[in-house]
């Protein structure tokens, strides 16, 4: 038996938060493969997410996702996909990038899953770094949709489908069997085990998709433009399903979206440009922005256009509205007061 | 045009040979096209063809589908049988009508050969009609696996064939939504001369073939995203279950395998 050098960045939980105290709480595994050293992490990061009791703050305020200062080129480009652009995903929020067409918004999602590897800077995943050794690891922690429902596809048949994750990591075929149904289960599409994906409707698929991700327990999931060629019942389809997921499972959700309105029920907004991150802010912070959202390739809601021109229009509304339910209820309400 | 056309065709239903493994029903097929030239006089040629019918009995799929669908093969059967009717001199003459001459030994050649020729497309067809690809390929890697010892890509050429069966009816619905687009911008595939129709392919197979390299690119990254690295080390979700039911139809097979080199001549 021969053990690989250890590298510096070994222990990266040390500088999570300054002390040592986790690590008792933390169940290290040390795995060998192929001569190299693994760690088995998924211990840590349940332990992470237990809010230190010491804090005031927010509970939420634990970074899943720590970048740093990234960096990011594609052989064959001139320019940088990505450039120094740094950001943290907290435990349990939901968190949208919007941004204009080939603002970077799909690159940063494949370097948080390691498809590919920023040139400069760093990513930590529930403080693991990630890197050619750990992306096993990471990847399990990270779970993908992306855009196209047939080209995600997989298996000949649900279950199948749901499946493919399970084999590649080698889990045994008896906790595959309890975790493909329960999976389903949460997504709803326990009924259609023996389905072939051509006899589902784009909406379903990408249910399966998310089940897919669901059966490997990851703590993130991040959508890449999931529900953009969905008709708008299969859209709401997904996202309601996601909804319940991250109440129940204590899922980050990481949405990449071209729709504004979805992006408003987010907890969070980071608008890209041009490899950037432009800014940061919450959904009504974003939309404050306005006609710089615009100039940014980016479409402000519809409730957010209209309660801008009430409130022109002389009309009391004390902020922009980011649903039309709230609009609306706000219009009704206000009047009926008066 | 193809509706009727049965081989490489799954029926679905609960029979026997449905519910065989694909792994005996594969090593089956296999024998059965060594032993199938154990035959060599009308009793052993009759047991083989009572055999493959029994098997085509136990199937559940009507006979007379099965031969209707075999139609277009039936002629080459035919064909051979008469080659061999007008080619071999062997035996008695039995008739002759201006050059032709027929003997003997050519009706006994050609029926044998044109026999042999059926059971092999019957026993095969009764394969593909109860076991859907899937199995065949779930089968197909699990017997070749030993040759993964000299570094043949087992994993991956059944890996290649299990996506191939899962993008066909999706490609299908694209051809058809692409023929469709087309015709509205007033493509005619279906009437004109020869080269114009041939003409009329390209706008369908450029977009086809595009989108199949977008496809494939972005399947190998969603692959990698949930966690694919070959084979090694990969559990299988699709199980085989070697039964009884098995057991007793190799018995079976065995028992005629005996017979046949006891009654052969
Ligand atoms: N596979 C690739 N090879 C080369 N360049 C790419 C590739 N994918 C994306 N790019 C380029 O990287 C930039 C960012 O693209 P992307 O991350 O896909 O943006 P977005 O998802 O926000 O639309 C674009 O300029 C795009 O052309
Ligand atoms: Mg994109």
């Amino acid at each position: 038996m021969r053990f690989a050098k250890i590298p510096d960045d070994f222990f990266p939980w040390l500088k999570y938060d300054g002390s040592l105290r986790q690590i008792g709480i933390i169940q290290l595994k040390l795995v060998l493969m192929r001569e190299k050293i693994f760690i088995h992490t998924g211990q840590f990061c349940a332990a992470a997410n237990e809010a230190p009791s010491g804090r005031e703050d927010k509970p939420m305020k634990e970074p899943v996702v720590k970048i740093e200062n990234i960096s990011f080129k594609y052989d064959e480009q001139e320019g940088y996909a990505l450039k120094d652009l740094s950001l943290q995903v907290y435990d349990g929020e939901w968190l949208a990038i919007v941004g204009h067409n080939g603002s970077g918004k799909s690159t940063l999602a494949k370097l948080m899953n390691g498809l590919q590897y920023p040139l400069e800077g760093t990513i930590e995943i529930c403080g693991i770094r990630l890197n050619k050794e750990t992306v096993w690891e990471t990847r399990k922690l990270v779970g993908m949709v992306f855009q196209s429902p047939d080209n995600q596809f997989v298996g000949t048949t649900v279950q199948d489908d749901v499946a493919f994750g399970l084999e590649n990591n080698g889990v045994p075929r008896g906790e595959m069997v309890k975790r493909v149904i329960a999976s389903l289960e949460k997504v709803h599409m326990e009924k259609f085990l023996d389905q072939e994906p051509h006899h589902l409707s784009g909406g379903q698929k990408q249910r399966v998709a998310i089940a897919g991700v669901l059966a490997l327990q990851p703590k993130i999931i991040i959508l890449d433009e999931a529900t953009s060629m969905l008709d708008p019942r299969g859209r709401e389809e997904v996202l309601e399903t996601i909804r319940e997921l991250k109440g129940t499972n204590q899922l980050t959700v990481i949405s990449i979206t071209h729709d504004l309105e979805e992006a408003a029920k987010a907890d969070r907004i980071i608008v890209m440009n041009r490899g950037r991150l432009y800014k940061e802010g919450t959904p009504e912070e974003i939309f404050q922005m306005d006609e710089e959202l615009v100039e940014l390739g980016l479409d402000i809601p519809f409730s957010v256009k209209i309660s801008k021109k009430l409130r022109e229009k002389g009309i009391p509304l004390d902020k922009f509205y980011l649903s039309e339910e709230e609009l609306v209820a706000q219009l009704w309400t206000s009047h009926s007061s008066k | 045009m193809m509706g009727k056309f049965i081989i490489g065709r799954y029926v679905p239903a609960d029979s026997l040979l449905h519910r065989m493994d694909p792994r005996s029903k594969l090593i089956l097929i296999f024998l059965f096209v060594c032993i199938v030239f154990v035959a060599n006089n009308p009793v052993t040629y009759g047991i083989l063809l009572l055999y493959t019918f029994v098997m085509a009995f136990l199937s559940k799929v009507p006979l007379r589908f099965i031969l209707g669908g075999l139609k277009p093969v039936l002629w080459l059967i035919v064909f051979t049988f008469i080659l061999h009717l007008f080619l071999t001199k062997d035996g008695a003459l039995l008739f002759e009508w201006g050059w032709f001459e027929v003997y003997e030994g050519g009706v006994r050649q050609g029926t044998f050969i044109s026999l042999r020729f059926f059971l092999l497309i019957l026993m095969t067809s009764l394969l593909t009609l109860t076991t859907t690809p899937i199995e065949i390929t779930d089968g197909l890697e699990v017997l070749l696996g030993p040759l993964k010892k000299i570094n043949f890509p087992v994993h991956e050429l059944a890996l290649m064939m299990s996506i191939s069966l899962r993008f066909i009816p999706t490609l299908m619905q694209e051809t058809d939504k692409i023929m469709k687009a087309q015709t509205a911008r007033g493509v005619d595939f279906s009437s004109g001369p020869l080269k114009t129709r041939i003409q009329a392919i390209i706008p369908l197979l450029v977009p086809l073939f595009i989108s199949s390299f977008k496809r494939a690119e972005e399947l190998a990254v969603a692959m990698e995203a949930r966690g694919y690295r070959g084979g090694e080390g990969r559990t299988k979700y699709r199980q085989l279950k070697w039964t009884g039911l098995d057991t007793v139809m190799m018995l079976a097979f065995v028992v005629v395998t005996v017979t046949l080199f006891i009654l052969r001549t």
